[in-house]
């Protein structure tokens, strides 16, 4: 570890160099705080940072951790005009299960502003084919039983593609985080829903008034109306205050802002339902919810292994279907199979975190993961989605959940292996 | 302790659990939220289902929506004919004699239900200055861009009973969301 930190320190100083600050810009705030000292770190030990209010207050991450968010797709976020479209997380830096607030995923229906939302006048109407039309403030929700679990967003567009340069380009709109609040199921049995509703509209506070339809049986299995997330209230780019957690579904139904549920007896079709209209079946259907999908975040494209020897191969799993039941890892590129082991109990539509021991022989060779989930569905290659639906192979219908390659080449670089 | 008094004590407790859960169904609400008023419902109430049931009052007509789309300065984003703007084509190129869905994805072309056009606009557009226009301006428009797609006549009148009464190119020629049930696999006879 001691080695590392030098590594990364002296790859901060030669970044600094190089880029003139440019990627260190935030960093020199930092920098600011600590006793001026122009002395060897390793005679005396490291600077100390004095303490200020505000990291007293709401602490931060150290100066060298740099691993930060990136814009999507080659889109710019922001744009010239401030608007965030969609937002990729770190992958390759992961740890655990649970991506932080600050680094979840994001993702825009056509680029927007954050609304500043006052939560003391946010109000959740919920009406429609229901007895008794209810508004809840923020302190009615906080006041009803509640519910805390682990859940994976994932956005429809996660697709991998062979110009994808690291985990995060090719997987990085995913993201996993414990969320609190109540069950849509309560608040729905506190309105009285009628059997006539089939379906319910979700729509947002936003400027768009964002709105989706879905299955009345979904919010009465384990759709939240989530005001937590990680331990304290759900960020603005995450929803503040109050967004809905649609567990396994494509991301963009887990509608932000969410302040109006109207109950239905039809499927509405409105704005971002509108997206959806295909005129094929399996593009629609596999679309909807999450398929059983892995990939190893370490080693992964863009990351170097420094020489031949032992690595613990570390991934994520997740499946809207429900909990994941088993990962594999191939080091032989599909020759030969492993399970992995899980980090921890795997939890529904909740990503996994899988580890598997590798001995490096230093020869070019190829990794692959491949997950099952509770229903007993196994992640494809994109060579067996072809062959089932008769189409090229790189067309996948639906969310992309395909097994992605990483090629470890002959001087350690990882490369992505759709290339 | 005897076992008589074993046996009681297990049947109290047991009418005791009995009793709570029968309480707990009858009284079903926590009581906990508050009925919204009249007003509030109107006033949020804005997602246009096929049936139309939430439309306001109002009328508009193509005429009327070719000068909306020059004043509301529609052809920043969307282009002068709604075709060569930087958002996204409000007029297909090519007419009726195409099939729907080779027609592009053009919102007044490809949308199962009129409706689903008047939606769009009144709660997004124009892009900074959502939900600013009236339900006259939302029916002109309406009108304005199914009339340049040729879906309906250039004089037809779109108010909140005609406009759910207009038949969209598409038909049914799109697959509907599936029925979820939950624990169940994406798509049957599909592995994966």
């Amino acid at each position: 570890m001691g080695s590392k930190r030098l590594d990364r320190r002296e790859l901060l100083k030669q970044g600094a160099a190089l880029a003139g600050g440019l990627t260190l810009g935030a960093v020199a705030p930092a920098s600011a705080q600590t006793p001026a000292s122009g002395g060897p770190a390793a005679a005396s030990g490291p600077t100390m940072i004095r303490a200020n209010k505000e990291l007293i207050a709401y602490g931060d991450r150290s100066r060298f951790v740099t691993s930060v968010r990136i814009p999507h797709g080659g889109r710019p976020s922001p744009d010239a005009f401030g608007l965030t479209f969609h937002v990729a997380t770190p992958l390759q830096d992961s740890v655990g299960v649970i991506t932080p607030s600050s680094l979840h995923y994001t993702a825009t229906t056509r680029g927007s502003f954050l609304p500043d939302i006052d939560p003391r006048e946010h109000r959740l109407m919920i009406h429609g084919l229901v007895d008794r039309p209810l508004t809840f403030t923020m302190e009615d929700l906080k006041r009803l039983p509640s519910v805390t679990r682990l859940h994976f967003i994932e956005c429809a567009g996660n697709q991998s593609t062979p110009k994808a340069k690291t985990v995060q380009e090719s997987h990085g709109l995913t993201s996993c985080a414990e969320w609190t609040g109540v069950l849509l199921s309560t608040l729905l049995k506190e309105c009285g829903v009628k059997g006539s509703a089939t379906w319910f509209v979700a729509e947002g506070a936003e400027e768009v008034k964002g709105a989706s339809s879905m299955p009345v049986a979904k919010a009465m299995d384990d759709v939240i109306v989530a005001y937590g997330m990680n331990g304290e209230a759900v960020r603005p780019q995450n929803g503040f205050p109050l967004r809905l957690m649609v567990p396994g579904f494509e991301g963009i139904f887990s509608t932000k802002y969410v302040r109006r549920i109207k109950l239905v007896d039809r499927y509405y079709m409105n704005y971002n339902d509108y997206g959806h209209l295909r005129n094929d079946e399996k593009e629609t259907i596999l679309g909807y919810q999450v398929g059983p999908k892995s990939v190893i975040t370490y080693p992964s494209a863009g990351q170097q292994l420094p020489g031949k020897g032992f690595y613990e191969i570390s991934g994520l799993a997740w499946s809207g279907g429900g909990a994941i039941r088993r990962v594999e890892v191939s080091t032989d590129d599909g020759k030969h199979w492993m399970d992995a082991q899980f980090k921890g109990t795997p939890q529904r539509m909740a990503h996994t975190r899988f580890g598997c021991p590798w001995n490096w022989d230093g020869k070019e060779t190829v990794l692959l993961s491949r997950c099952t989930d509770e229903l007993g569905a196994v992640q494809p290659t994109r060579a067996q989605v072809a062959k089932f639906f008769n189409v090229p192979v790189g067309d996948v219908p639906g969310l992309d959940n395909t097994i992605q390659p990483w090629r470890i080449a002959s001087d350690g670089s990882v490369l992505n292996g759709l290339a | 302790m005897g076992s008589h008094r074993f046996l009681a004590c297990v049947l109290l407790l047991g009418g005791l659990f009995l009793g709570t859960s029968v309480l707990a169904q009858s009284s079903s609400t926590y009581g906990v939220g508050r009925t919204p008023t009249a007003e509030e419902l109107r006033a949020w109430d804005i997602s246009i289902g096929p049936d139309g049931a939430e439309l306001p009052p109002g009328r508009g007509t193509a005429k009327e929506g070719a000068q909306i789309y020059v004043q509301k300065a529609c052809a920043t984003c969307h282009g002068a004919t709604g075709l060569e703007g930087r958002a996204p084509n409000l007029k297909s190129k090519s007419g009726p004699e195409v099939e729907t869905w080779e027609r592009g994805r053009i919102l007044p072309v490809r949308a199962p239900y009129a409706t689903i056009v008047w939606d769009y606009i009144n709660r997004a557009m124009p892009l900074g200055r959502e939900g600013s226009l009236t339900p006259n301006e939302v029916y002109s428009l309406t009108a304005y861009l199914l009339s340049i797609n040729q879906v309906i006549p250039e004089d037809l009148v779109l108010d909140a009973q005609s406009l759910p009464k207009v038949k969209m190119p598409i038909g049914d020629n799109y697959e509907p969301l599936p029925d979820w049930k939950p624990k169940t696999r994406r798509m049957k006879g599909y592995p994966y």
